[in-house]
């Protein structure tokens, strides 16, 4: 993300990059960084979960009286698209490092596909919901944990969006040069891995 | 990459052909600049800023206190200060003046031309300004009454507009933290010169190191506990908020989950500063450079499991109290163990006892009284007893003015010269510690006397009683405020006045002293190599150290004991 402009920004600053210098002796040093940004915000989903666990833990009913059954058949089959959109990013990794462009395109675009339709079942079970975020406890955690995670798709979609255009221009991306890719797939991986910690946490417990 | 020679340094004529290329403009200090050197003299005097309004509002308070009655300013106007005085105190001057040093540093100290990630370093000190001003901002439009901690439900009924600001502002510095740490940890860990290993790095590494760990776990913590108050100040939900089903204890978890840890993300990096100051001044090896690095470590795995000794008086079930209470005072291990270390590196030493060691020896003496009175306070007992009370306020006082703003002060009277190639002055240096050490230890030591007597925290007004002891800590407040006068003074005069500093003038071993003062913009010609460890003041070594002159090679091994 940072690393592709950097060049030219700094140049434009009068700057020479120390950092290009360094990304230059080590390939993994960005990779490292997304890891470690990776962490910190598993660290707020983390908070988040431990919060609604010390809820329910305290609760003497959990969920509390009067909250509407939940439907598991649409979730349930979101969760299935979700999860298969990680093996599909998967494949556009070994596209570029095949230097096959239009693999890369195939198996991102499908992945925006998956994830929006994600985001369009989550906004369509939110509208059918028969309890709303200031009902009972239970429900505004529901609201404020899958609305959080899917802010973290929204995002994701975004990034995988801004690799398949800049994917437009021949040689942005070859076997060589391919962080915003795997960038954008770590990401996706990421977040599909938090739900389903979410949805095993919020639905099926 | 060629391997180059350090280039030599302390030569006759002083700071002669220090920084004449890549010399930085005054106005490069005010821009998206990416050199780590900017960026940390930006945090450093950004966050002195800060510490010069925290310091305001802190001698408003004692002002208010000086007499029982609520009298200097009215009740709502007090919390308000309160609540400003220890945000801004901990986010915005002693976080970021930790941060300041370490962007300065760390590239310079294990020989990097820059941090791993420049833009992204830039991108995280220019967050602070606009955190800052939003929490001034708050301050005006409608000040958060429920202090630093802002424990719901109080913070959910003391005004949606300067609490929503409140909770924007501390995001927008833990995101800054957040990122910075993130640069901390690759830089350390990936951007050391081959000729570093890890048990060759200095301490300031290792410390940092353990403070970036601690952001990267429990930052977002925070971010998650203040992402649900505001949805309760803002969308009507009851997270925290026991009238509707809500749970406030919650939260109590989830602030001190981070701000527990949040005072060795203070303290950690001054004992780096320490570790750092120590050894030169006193012209000797640090003792258990292992057992100080490890320690840094510990102190963050046991700083993250220890936070419910804040709640021992929230309702906390006596078994979960046990464990919080034996895991709060087994820290006092490590950081007894770094006591150890740098008692005995000062032992038999040949101490100048210049600013900086001033300050650096300081900070031992205070620090371990805050931390005494630490292990005092895990005792569940006794932390029943002086629940709340001006004990707590000594304790705090001790640990994160002593130990941080000492340790800050140690720093900046070290690698001044490094940063701006010149000295600062002796004797108006002196004056200052002197001031700040009287005047902190008057201030704050009544404090334990007026806890233990039982005076409340948090309150402007008081039984006329305890009138005299608050006299007295009101007259060391001015004086703290005013030894800050000096200090500023002499920062200031030195950057155009001072005495050229030479590219080593305390002839320190650490790499950041191998290049020249101010250092180049690309910090130094090639990459160095790493010849001699960071503290081998006294030790027999073949052919010429580097950045020393032979000349100067007597003086060096003087300061062996043996």
């Amino acid at each position: 993300m940072q690393g592709s402009t950097i060049n030219s920004a700094d140049a434009a600053l009068g700057y020479e990059s120390a950092a290009t210098a360094g990304h230059e002796e080590h390939p993994d040093l960005r990779i490292f960084g997304l890891i470690c940004f990776f962490f910190a915000e598993a660290m707020i989903f983390a908070g988040l979960f431990l919060a609604y666990v010390t809820f329910r833990a305290v609760a003497p009913v959990w969920p509390p009286e009067g909250t509407p059954e939940r439907e598991l058949l649409l979730p349930g089959i979101n969760t299935i698209i979700l999860i298969s959109s990680s093996f599909v990013i998967h494949n556009a990794e070994g596209a570029i490092k095949k230097n096959d462009v239009n693999g890369l395109k195939l198996w991102f675009g499908l992945t925006a596909l998956m994830g929006a339709i994600f985001l369009a079942g989550q906004l369509y079970e939110y509208n059918h919901l028969e309890f709303g975020l200031k009902t009972n406890l239970y429900a505004s955690t529901f609201y404020v944990l899958t609305g959080f995670h899917g802010l973290h798709v929204f995002f994701g979609l975004l990034l995988i969006l801004a690799v398949l255009w800049r994917s437009r221009k021949p040689g942005h991306y070859s076997s060589e040069h391919h962080f915003g890719v795997e960038a954008a797939e770590l990401y996706w991986h990421f977040v599909d891995v938090i739900w389903i910690i979410l949805f095993v946490l919020l639905y099926l417990l | 990459m060629t391997q180059t020679d350090f280039p030599t340094t302390a030569s006759p004529d002083g700071g002669a052909h220090s920084g004449h290329h890549g010399e930085r403009k005054f106005r490069d200090y005010f821009t998206f600049n990416p050199d780590h050197k900017v960026i940390g003299l930006q945090y450093l005097v950004t966050s002195f800023v800060f510490y010069i309004l925290g310091g305001v509002l802190a001698t408003a308070i004692r002002t208010e206190l000086a007499t029982p009655a609520s009298d200097f300013v009215s009740p709502d106007t007090y919390n308000g200060l309160l609540t400003l005085h220890g945000t801004i105190m901990i986010f915005l001057w002693i976080v970021p003046a930790g941060a300041g040093l370490a962007n300065y540093l760390i590239p310079l100290m294990i020989g990097a031309k820059d941090m791993a990630f420049p833009k992204l370093n830039a991108l995280a000190f220019w967050m602070i300004p606009p955190g800052g001003l939003m929490l001034i901002a708050s301050f005006f439009l409608e000040t958060p009454k429920a202090g630093w901690t802002s424990y719901p439900p109080l913070s959910l009924v003391s005004g949606q507009v300067g609490e929503g600001i409140w909770i924007m502002s501390i995001l927008v510095l833990g995101t800054s933290s957040i990122l910075g740490a993130i640069n901390f940890v690759v830089t350390i860990l990936k951007m050391r010169i081959p000729t570093m290993p890890m048990n060759k790095m200095p301490l300031f590494c290792w410390a940092m190191l353990a403070t970036a760990a601690l952001i990267l776990v429990g930052t977002p913590v925070l971010a998650g506990a203040l992402i649900l108050l505001a949805f309760d100040l803002f969308a009507g939900t009851a997270f925290f908020n026991p009238s509707g089903g809500g749970n406030p204890v919650v939260y109590q978890h989830m602030f001190w989950f981070y701000s527990h840890p949040a005072v060795y993300i203070m303290v950690l990096p001054l004992f780096g500063t320490i570790s750092e100051v120590l050894p030169v001044h006193a012209r000797k090896p640090i003792f258990g450079y292992q057992a100080i690095a490890y320690s840094s470590l510990a102190i963050s795995f046991l700083g993250l499991i220890v936070w419910a000794h804040h709640m021992f008086t929230s309702g906390t079930p006596a078994w979960l109290r046990m464990f919080f209470m034996i895991a709060t005072m087994v820290i006092a291990v490590p950081t007894g163990i770094k006591i150890f270390g740098w008692l005995a590196t000062v032992w038999g030493g040949k101490i100048s006892l210049n600013s900086a060691m001033l300050f650096g020896l300081g900070f031992i003496a205070v620090f371990v009284i805050g931390g005494i009175s630490g292990v005092m306070l895990a005792s569940v007992p006794f932390d029943i007893h002086v629940h709340d009370t001006y004990f707590v306020v000594a304790h705090m006082h001790y640990v994160l003015f002593g130990g941080s703003v000492f340790g800050i002060y140690a720093g900046i009277y070290h690698w001044y010269p490094k940063m701006t190639g010149r000295m600062m002055n002796e004797p108006l240096g002196r004056i200052h510690f002197v001031l700040t050490f009287i005047g902190m230890n008057l201030t704050f030591l009544p404090m334990h006397e007026l806890g233990l007597l039982g005076m409340n925290r948090r309150v402007a007004m008081y039984d006329p009683r305890f009138a005299d002891l608050n006299v007295l800590c009101t007259a060391g407040s001015y004086l703290l405020a005013i030894s800050t006068l000096p200090f500023l003074f002499n920062a200031i005069w030195s950057v155009f006045k001072g005495k050229p500093a030479g590219d080593n003038p305390w002839r320190a071993l650490t790499m950041e002293w191998q290049t020249t003062s101010p250092p180049a913009i690309e910090n130094f010609e090639g990459v160095p190599v790493l010849k001699t460890g960071p503290y081998d003041y006294g030790l027999e070594r073949n052919g010429s150290q580097p950045g020393l002159a032979s000349s100067d090679t007597p003086a060096l091994s003087g300061g062996s004991p043996t």
